[in-house]
């Protein structure tokens, strides 16, 4: 799950330097699609609405808000979340006078392969898009915005559409996670750490090859899991040390390390060539 | 022909108006230079007609058609690039990818893979960066990053090409190379504005000469006409009873 929150989050924000803290928001529409529509409509279409809907709310967002740059960009994203979970606990406690919902229950098999297959088509994209002509604009503009639009890069239009493409896969995976859980409310499906751990699962792994993010949250979720089973108490704070050990040594992550291993072995011989 | 006309061009900064009711044109196939102290609203200017900033009033129009209120990448497929007088280069990229963005982006039809490098290829023979077109950008030197962008703004297929200070922090080898730069391309058909301080260049390479001060357009002409106009001297080039007194 969390490496295709983290590799559609690097879509996005790896590429423009653009950092959205939005992921939780379209990960909780992905669980509320799978909350209202999962009695009735099959399981593929579920995740697809997810996925839709996500998209929809990210091209309204990115229309109206990616003209903020650096930080107000990302502490926007993060109001997002916010602003939903609490418009939505509104709305079922004075509406519809309910407190969550629960979630259709699917079997863990099938779970796991649509999650599995979710990301392989994540992987696929991002992998694509690297490759592609949209994929170079996309870095132009996190290099440098204001020359990239006067060569002649709509920018906003390729920004808005990268932030809708992460987003439909962050939704896609909400949908499918929450059938898991059984039982959402808001602020389950809206949480914010849903937000924080993409990004940190990015800066850890390193955002300059595609393998990075996917090694990042790899290890990160085995990590998560670890530290809770053996220090439920502490796991925070072991958790947040490693973190700051992370970005204070390795400003570009894994991959960063790797590559500098790979250069002294091979001994400078590509020094001039590479980075 | 004028491929580009200003009329009434006004721009302000809060209560600064950095552009200030200038008119002006340029003839289609010439090499006209914009000069002025600093702070008298070239750059501005050129962000105005790059469409970066949009003026508070009058319109621009460039082969005719008013362009005023266009988005910057628009104008840029209409055909007018531009080079920035802090150099903006893609400096993690390496030298062939920011050309090649260029090309792929640059022109309204677009461009496959293969023509784009060609292109690519062939643009930073022009401006003789062939040897590093593999290195990182940010690896090159101050001229030939500022080489590497006219190869970009080149990519685009511009028929106007404004160059914002080319000159500037180049020594005297890189000065003239850069002008025979101009020349060549001028000599693509491609007419060209630039923004310029290095007065030996600009009296060398234009044919006409627009003067800025303070936002306003004070004097226009052939560069002999500039050199000898008594306005242009009290404001820009006789600081002589400052410096002296």
């Amino acid at each position: 799950m969390y490496v295709v929150l983290t590799v559609s989050w690097v879509i996005f924000s790896g590429s423009t330097g653009y950092i959205s803290l939005a992921p939780a928001a379209f990960f909780g529409v992905g669980i509320y699609s799978s909350a209202l529509f999962g009695n009735e409509l099959p399981l593929g279409i579920v995740i697809g609405i997810g996925g839709i809907a996500s998209a929809c709310l990210a091209l309204l967002v990115g229309a109206l808000t990616l003209r903020l740059k650096g930080i107000y960009f990302a502490i926007f994203t993060f109001g997002l979340v916010m602003l939903i979970a609490h418009l939505l606990l509104f709305w079922e406690i004075n509406i519809t006078g309910t407190r969550g919902r629960f979630v259709v229950l699917v079997d863990y098999n099938t779970i796991y392969y649509v999650m599995l297959a979710i990301m392989v088509v994540t992987l696929l994209t991002s992998f694509l898009i690297r490759r592609s002509k949209f994929g170079s604009a996309l870095q132009s503009i996190g290099e440098n915005e204001e020359a990239a639009v006067h060569i002649g890069i709509n920018v906003t239009m390729f920004k808005v559409i990268a932030f809708a493409i992460s987003a439909v896969f962050t939704g896609a995976v909400g949908a499918i996670m929450a059938t898991r859980w059984t039982y959402i409310d808001p602020f389950i499906a809206f949480n914010p750490l849903y937000s924080f751990m993409p990004v940190l699962m990015a800066i850890f792994g390193g955002m300059g090859r595609l393998y990075g993010p996917v090694i990042g949250a790899a290890i990160f979720s085995y990590l998560e899991e670890f530290l809770i089973t053996k220090f439920p108490y502490y796991y925070m704070l072991i958790f947040g040390i490693i973190l700051l050990v992370a970005i204070l040594y390795l400003p570009d992550g894994l991959v960063g390390l790797v590559q500098k291993l790979r250069r002294r072995i091979t001994g400078g011989k590509y020094a001039n060539t590479g980075r | 022909m004028r491929i580009l006309e200003g009329e009434g061009v006004t721009r302000y900064f809060g209560g600064l108006a950095a552009v200030s009711d200038v008119s002006f044109h340029v003839e289609r196939g010439e090499v006209a230079g914009l000069i002025g102290p600093n702070g008298a609203g070239k750059t501005t200017l050129f962000n105005l007609i790059s469409a970066s900033l949009a003026p508070n009033s009058g319109t621009i129009k460039f082969k005719g058609v008013n362009i005023t209120g266009r988005k910057p990448h628009q104008i840029c497929h209409m055909g007018v690039a531009r080079t920035f007088q802090t150099v903006k280069i893609f400096a993690n990229m390496p030298v062939i990818d920011n050309v090649r963005l260029g090309a792929f982006f640059g022109t309204s039809s677009g461009m496959s893979a293969a023509e784009a490098s060609r292109e690519a290829a062939e643009l930073l023979e022009f401006v003789g960066l062939q040897a590093v077109s593999a290195i990182p950008a940010r690896d090159l030197t101050l001229a030939n990053q500022k080489k590497l962008e006219v190869a970009r703004a080149l990519a685009t297929k511009p028929e106007l090409l404004l160059l914002d200070e080319l000159m500037a922090g180049l020594n005297q080898t890189e000065v003239a190379q850069a002008m025979q730069m101009i020349r060549q391309i001028h000599d693509r058909g491609i007419t060209i504005v630039m923004i310029e301080h290095v007065m030996t260049a600009i009296m060398k390479a234009c044919d006409r000469i627009i003067v800025l001060h303070h936002g306003k357009k004070i004097a226009e002409g052939t560069p002999q006409e500039i050199a000898s106009s008594e306005t242009v001297i009290n404001v820009y080039l006789g600081e002589q009873s400052y410096a002296g007194g």
